[in-house]
């Protein structure tokens, strides 16, 4: 047995480790949680690290996990091994492809963190739905339970495919598994080489295609033989178990781990038995020796190959004296009588028993738990024992949720722990993501874990926000292995840290903290003044539990040395310093060291300051006496105020103070249909600073609510009356210009709670003081004077009337900020450059638009619980949204159009048969109404609206189909909106046939040039040159031309915009696009965070990249052509500034030049060659002489 | 013919020395230039905020990428751990002194006498020959006197001087009230050298975004004439190297320079726009030049034409101004 390495990693890197190991074609696609899987094999290949046999693996990133299951299959077919990881839609989208895969028994592992499927909603989080999806492919299913298990199951897995032929779904929970970090015996090279056998690899080489030795694969079957063809692989899968067991007995033999298709711990003489795989098994195990230490008859069996599915090997598992057994299932088959591993060992014992080979026909339960990550504890594994040992125990149930509806749910202890958790040290850590209070803890169980005996577990959560993400830390350590696969519970935390003071008014956090434990809070109050500062709660918990309390500034030490707002080395140390696990000056040295190796050779300074850092945090903590009792007089305020809506009050508000868990069944829409406008319930407070409006200098252009990427800072016009009622200090100017009338003013306003301060407005606001030109007409400062004062003001200003959208010209910027945005707070990034484009369409069209969008970050800000940024006017219109998938967007948005243009066909339909029951006039009105203007369709409404009146008054069967009907009279606008990923790779078919179906669709594309969502991965709109993830020597090839392709069509309207560098001529491609009668594509141009550049420049890159030629703005109208004029109009002048201006700017681009210098002047020289060239070529398309269409 | 030229203490081959541009970052297009003739090297300038921004660029955007988000941990690929901007200019002096025959100089920019004026130990170490400051300051502020812009030279040429033994060249804008004045006082604190004069780039107005955006557009030969006067009215009257530089685009215009008295005449532009080659054209024109003229050194004609050479000095004054102004016509139909 080789010597141990012991290391410190989660799932996704120890799947990765093996794969990359053993496989020499990897072709990949991002998808969240198990993108990381292939980041690091890319990391690896890039780094040249080679695999067992002394090649580096190529990894190819595909334009989605369907062209990935293609590649792979042809690289297998090639004689290559070959790998790909995934997770949920990915994996459904591989699915066709494993059916070949394994119909051809080829040899391969995937690796899969597992995941659900969207159904009423999306989830990121782990449960088997996806797995279970893929039973029928034929691919053996193979589930590891624990991190170690993730390494050690990857390469049985792979040494057994070779020997059986049979292709592999090795998967893990998502999340819990692929992204918990834990202390592991790493394989050895020789381990791995020791169990992979070469010859099988030689034999896996001589089934592919070679033209040397041909044969065909692939043919088509007919019904004499296809039939035989299916039995005929019977014999592989009837041996792959016994396959398995020979190796992982020669696994156990070099590494003493020993593993079994289905493993049974527990009393030997068993009466109530549970089985399942995954993650959920640390639990079950901890429970089960916590129960049979007390003399309880329990037992558990582990569940590790599921398909092929072996009854006889299972039912042996099982003690013969179980009389009662429980299988739970984490996923769910809606409309089946139970989930498939319960169905499965059912009938296995039912055989069994009917075959004479088992006595006794137990009692058998199928429960539900875990989905999307929903916690799995040892509590709720002793409900389910608990449940065994009634009378009659329930046939089906759920656990961990409250089920109203079904009265399905078992009902659990929260306060048992079992013996596992006595001798572990857990601590909880609430912070922002952006204080870097989960890279601190991930290298805190570095150190602990690494430099110690002791052995360390890290899982972070996360909300769905990206602009003030909060991350909640859970760290455990021990002398022993920790296999607790779930959170630090209520009253286990030894230590428990707030890194932002405004938490202590939102979050319960002391619920978590263990009697006697730690809390240490960073706030820049004075130790004898924070006291105070503790809601009564809080006090009365830290006095019950005798809890001691520490404080440090954290954000005015980061000041002192230079951090700036960096506070994680800060927060790091003080946890060190009071927590006790380490020797105070050997954790030091330790978090010094991990900063050297953080920080490289990239800067002295870097190191010196972080040094400073951490000396300084260790003299700025301090112990607060704490007073004997209960002084404060305010606890928590309420989440959402008393005049929310009911729903809001009931769920809403109670997804926003982090307390989801405990909402029931019954309060869950079925269908998942959620109301929208409700950000503006969800009050964030995330600016430091706001801007002030000074009305006296602003000229009133418009450009700051254009450019906002949160929708808080409005524009209003209203009568001069209505400001009588006015609170103090409200500002106000009268309205400039001819088109408004008298008696009229206007304000720009602030929403101080919604507002992220990324000082965007003030950046794009053109009018200076002359007396003092380093004054704006709008101005930041800092938010603690001003927030109180704003927040009525705020309040009363959305009580000011809308003006009439009739007399608004949307062409004018203006104008068009006068329109209400109906996208408002989302949790976008600060200074996110999608949101305006999104904002801007809702203002210009929002009340009749229908929108499609796909997965990706719009999908996120836009649609992820709890709240909703798409809003409504005053009259109850507004966006009526859906995400479907990430590859189908175009074609949902199409089916929308369809929808839509049925109805109203048909309601004209009837409008004209009905003609003499509800009045010539009216409905000639309505068919021949002319919506093309606001106007337009404000008549239109108006009409409908007396539609229905007479229609309810017509007792005929035709009036009342139509009253059905008719709100489609009014015009609709369909909106199809997403990422580049999406239209220009996975989606990029569909958009293709929905711009080629002429339909009357608006494409919105957000173009970032990378993967945001999912962590900033190349896709096919990523520049020459630019460094991504995938793409870390810079990307080798040119941006593809989407709008070109577009325009080639000839009947699309195509624009290009970038509203930084033009805002007008982002205004005016919107109403194109919009009123074109056919299909229009927006390319928008969108920095992101992902660029490596600070948002708060979000609009100089927009200029930046305009001036260089890297973003040309122009409109392509097929109506002029038509016209017989050139319908495409140049918007952007040629090139004016080197193109490395633009990239010197931007850190995906400057790297190159340190990590590849010479590779970084080649495409720089490539670059500034090309935007020349593509110019030049739209230049004299623009010019080209166009005839007249007949 | 005989093109060799005394510079900052160097003997140069030739006086055509390419000014600091992105044309010295490629080895090959180094030696290109080499083989064209170049006499010596400058190299791009290592600018002061370019050492600060890549520290603080590459710990934000790489080595502390907090997102805190579930789906994305990060957005950049951070595993290489790569070279600083300085390391690789020293690398890349090393480098060019392995494969060149010609003098190498390194270039710093910069206003502040910061840490960064640190720097200059180690390209003397990585090799450089000599070392061109170019001080790219803007006096914009109104309490800020010409005295004071001045010690901000004096100060900064001061604190190099103290770093390194070798010649130093300060690149100098032509907005000083007194230019003669000014390169004296630099000879006096130390300087070896100067190059007249630095361009800078121009804010413009863009009128879509109503932002400014900074310009920099290639010179033009009618720039070279200002060069010229100052180069000709020193020449001779001080000590250190007179290196003319800004509207260099053929021979015409070098040779006025040398006729001038300029120990060097630096080209970019030119060879930006039409790469290494355009210098042996430069050069060819030159000698052709001095073939007519029956010259065979450089030395036989170098400040010919500078003030203590000509016979009216004053011509390079005021005389000029007068002389231009009457040569002066309006386009038709504009009163003036």
């Amino acid at each position: 047995m080789s010597q141990a390495t012991m290391v410190t990693l989660d799932g996704n890197e120890a799947a990765a480790y093996i794969a990359h190991l053993t496989n020499e074609v990897i072709a990949i696609y991002p998808i969240t949680p198990s993108s990381n899987m292939g980041e690091w094999a890319d990391e690896w290949s890039s780094l040249q690290v080679p695999n067992l046999w002394g090649t580096v693996p190529e990894v190819i990133e595909m334009q989605s996990e369907a062209g990935a299951a293609g590649a792979i299959h042809g690289a297998l077919q090639g004689g290559a091994l070959a790998t790909t990881f995934t997770a949920s839609q990915g994996l459904l989208l591989m699915i066709p492809n494993m059916y070949k895969i394994a119909g051809e028994l080829s040899s391969m592992v995937m690796h899969v963190s597992a995941r659900s499927l969207a159904a009423q909603a999306l989830s990121i989080f782990g449960d088997h739905s996806d797995v279970m999806a893929c039973r029928s492919t034929g691919f053996a299913l193979l589930c590891s339970a624990s991190v170690q298990e993730v390494m050690d199951f990857a390469l049985i897995a792979q040494a057994a495919t070779l020997q059986g032929r049979i292709p592999f779904v090795h998967f893990f929970d998502g999340f819990r598994t692929s992204h918990e970090i834990n202390k592991i015996e790493r394989l050895a090279h020789a381990t791995v080489r020791a169990l992979i056998d070469d010859d099988l690899v030689r034999a896996h080489r001589d089934r592919a295609l070679n033209p040397d030795h041909p044969v065909i694969r692939g043919t088509s079957q007919n019904p004499d033989v296809y039939f035989q063809g299916r039995e005929s692989v019977n014999p592989w899968y009837q041996a792959l178990p016994g396959v398995m067991e020979t190796v992982m007995a020669r696994f156990a033999a070099l590494t003493g781990r020993r593993y079994g298709l289905f493993e049974y711990v527990g009393a030997p003489d068993a009466e109530r038995v549970i089985l399942l795989m995954g993650s959920g098994i640390g639990a079950a195990e901890e429970t089960v020796e916590h129960l049979t230490a007390r003399g309880e008859k329990v037992g558990l069996v582990k569940v590790r190959l599921y398909r092929p599915f072996d009854p006889q090997r299972l039912v042996a598992a099982i003690p013969a004296t179980a009389s009662r057994i429980a299988i739970l299932d984490r996923t769910k088959e809606p409309g089946a009588d139970g989930e498939p591993l319960y169905k499965d060992v059912l009938t296995a014992l039912a055989q069994a028993v009917a075959d004479g080979e088992r006595e006794l026909m137990p009692r058998v339960s199928g429960g539900r738990y875990g989905l999307s990550s929903k916690e799995f504890t040892p509590a709720m594994v002793k409900a389910v024992f608990d449940e065994l040992a009634r009378e009659r125990p329930k046939r089906t149930f759920t656990l961990g949720i409250l089920d109203d509806v079904g009265h399905t749910s078992l009902d659990w202890d929260p306060a048992f722990r079992p013996d596992a958790a006595t001798g572990v040290t857990a601590c909880v850590f609430y912070g922002l993501g952006s204080d870097g209070t989960v890279s601190a803890n991930k290298n805190s169980i570095k150190i602990i874990a690494e430099e110690t005996p002791n052995f360390g577990q890290g899982y972070f959560q996360y909300d769905s926000k990206k602009a003030g993400a909060v991350t909640v830390s859970h760290l455990r350590f021990g002398p022993r292995p920790i296999r607790g696969s779930y959170l630090v519970g209520d009253g286990e935390a030894r230590f428990v840290a707030c890194h932002q003071p405004v938490f202590l008014s939102r979050y319960d956090m002391l619920d978590k903290a263990a009697p006697g434990a730690v809390f240490l809070l960073n706030t820049p109050t004075p130790p004898e003044r924070v006291w105070d500062e503790l809601p009564r709660r809080m006090q009365g918990q830290i006095l019950d539990q005798g809890l001691s309390l520490h404080v440090i500034d954290a954000y005015g030490i980061a000041g002192r040395t230079g951090m700036g707002r960096r506070i994680n080395t800060i927060m790091q140390t003080a946890f060190f310093a009071i927590s006790g696990i380490l020797p105070q000056d050997e954790a030091i040295a330790r978090i010094k060291e991990a900063v050297k190796k953080t920080y490289g050779r990239k800067g002295q300074g870097l190191l010196e300051r972080n040094f400073a850092a951490i000396d300084a945090a260790l003299a700025g903590l301090h112990r607060v006496a704490i007073p004997d009792r209960v002084t404060s007089t305010f606890d928590r305020p309420p989440v959402v105020p008393a005049e929310a809506p009911a729903f809001v009050r009931q769920v809403t508000a109670v997804l926003m103070a982090n307390q989801g868990d405990r909402l029931p069944v019954s309060l869950m829409p079925a269908d998942g249909t959620w109301p929208t406008a409700t950000t503006r319930f969800e009050k964030r407070r995330l600016g430091l600073e706001l801007p002030q409006w000074d009305e006296d200098l602003c000229t009133q252009c418009g450009k700051c609510p254009l450019v906002c990427p949160h929708a808080a800072i409005r524009a209003k016009v209203y009568p001069e009356e209505r400001l009588a009622a006015a609170p103090a200090g409200f500002q106000s100017a009268p309205i400039k210009g001819k088109d408004f009338p008298a008696g009229h003013r206007v304000t720009y306003q602030v929403a101080p709670d919604d507002c992220t301060g990324c000082g965007l407005c003030v950046d794009v606001c053109p009018i200076r003081d002359r007396q003092d030109p380093q004054r704006k007409a709008l101005n930041m400062a800092p938010i603690e004077a001003r927030h109180d004062l704003e927040v009525p003001r705020w309040d009363f200003f959305l009580g000011l009337p809308e003006f009439d959208r009739t007399r608004l010209d949307p062409g004018k910027i203006k104008h068009a900020m006068m329109l209400q945005p109906l996208f408002e707070f989302s949790g976008a990034c600060v200074g996110c450059g999608e949101t305006p484009y999104i904002k801007l369409a809702t203002q210009l069209f929002g009340d009749r638009m229908l929108v499609a969008n796909a997965t990706g970050c719009s999908s996120i800000y836009g649609g992820n619980l709890p709240t909703t940024p798409y809003a409504v006017n005053p009259d109850g219109r507004g966006p009526s949204w859906n995400n479907s998938l990430f590859e189908d967007n175009a074609e949902f948005g199409l089916g929308l159009r369809l929808a839509v243009d049925k109805q109203t066909d048909q309601a004209r339909t009837l409008v004209r048969r009905l003609a003499g029951q509800i009045g010539g006039e009216l409905a000639a009105g309505l068919l021949g109404a002319d919506q093309s203007s606001e106007a337009g369709i404000f008549e239109q409404r108006e009409r409908i609206a007396l539609l229905k009146e007479r229609l309810a008054a017509l007792d005929l069967p035709e009036a009342q189909f139509l009253a059905g009907l008719c709100e489609h009279l009014a015009r609709r606008s369909v909106w199809i909106i997403g990422g580049d990923g999406w239209a220009y790779d996975i989606g990029y078919g569909g958009v293709d046939h929905v711009l080629a179906a002429g339909r009357d669709v608006n494409l919105l594309v957000l173009d970032t040039e990378v993967y945001s969502n999912t962590g900033g991965q190349t896709s096919k709109a990523t520049p020459l040159g630019a460094v991504a993830k995938f793409s870390a020597g810079g990307k080798p090839t040119f941006k593809k031309d989407l709008a070109m392709m577009a325009m080639a069509y000839e009947n699309v309207y195509v624009a290009q915009v970038a509203f930084g560098a033009k805002d007008v001529q982002t205004i005016r491609a919107f109403l194109e696009a919009e009123s074109f009668p056919g299909p229009s594509l927006i390319i928008a141009y969108s920095p992101c965070i992902a660029h490596g550049v600070d948002l708060s420049h979000n609009l100089r890159q927009q200029d930046l990249a305009v001036e260089s030629g890297h973003w040309p703005l122009f409109r392509y109208d097929p109506r002029k052509a038509a016209a017989g004029e050139n319908p495409l109009h140049l918007d952007s002048k040629p090139p004016s500034i080197p193109y490395r201006d633009f990239i010197g700017t931007e850190t995906r681009f400057s790297v190159l030049a340190r990590t590849h210098p010479e590779d970084a002047e080649r495409f720089l020289r490539l670059a500034q060659k090309h935007v020349a060239t593509r110019f030049s070529l739209y230049e004299q398309l623009a010019h080209l002489a166009v005839a007249k269409q007949e | 013919m005989d093109l060799h030229t005394q510079y900052l203490g160097l003997t140069l081959a030739s006086p055509l020395v390419p000014s600091a541009s992105p044309l010295s970052r490629s080895l090959d297009s180094c030696r290109r230039l080499e083989d064209a003739g170049a006499g010596a090297l400058i190299l791009w300038s290592l600018f002061e905020e370019t050492l600060t921004a890549e520290t603080e660029s590459s710990a934000r955007f790489l080595s502390e990428q907090f997102t805190g988000f579930a789906e994305a941990d990060s957005f950049l690929p951070d595993h290489r751990d790569f070279t600083p901007v300085l390391d690789l200019y020293l690398e890349h002096i090393a480098k060019l002194k392995a494969s060149l025959g010609i003098p190498v100089i390194a270039s710093l920019n910069g206003v502040t006498p910061g840490g960064w004026v640190r720097h200059a130990q180690a390209l003397e170490q990585a090799g450089a020959d000599a070392l061109e400051l170019n001080v790219y300051y803007v006096a914009a502020d109104p309490d800020e006197d010409g005295a004071a812009v001045e010690e901000r030279y004096l100060a900064l040429l001061s604190a190099l001087r103290h770093q390194v033994k070798l010649p130093i060249n300060m690149k100098l804008s032509p907005a000083f009230s007194a230019v003669a004045n000014m390169v004296r006082r630099l000879e006096a604190a130390g300087a070896n050298g100067v190059a007249l004069f630095n361009r800078f780039y121009q804010p413009d107005i863009n009128l879509d975004s109503l932002r400014l955006r900074p310009v920099l557009n290639p010179s033009t030969s009618a720039e070279s004439l200002l060069a010229m006067r100052w180069i000709a009215l020193l020449h001779g009257r001080v000590g250190l190297s007179l290196g003319a530089t800004g509207g260099v685009h053929g021979p015409e215009d070098a040779l006025k320079l040398l006729l001038a008295g300029a120990d060097v005449v630096h080209l970019c532009s030119l060879l930006l726009r039409e790469g290494p080659r355009a210098l042996g054209r430069v050069r060819a024109g030159i000698a052709e030049w001095m073939e007519a003229q029956g010259f065979e050194t450089l030395a036989d004609f170098r400040g010919r034409m500078s003030a203590l050479a000509v016979p009216n000095p004053a011509e390079f004054e005021r005389g000029n101004y007068v002389q231009v102004l009457d040569s002066f016509k309006s386009a038709t139909g504009v009163m003036i």
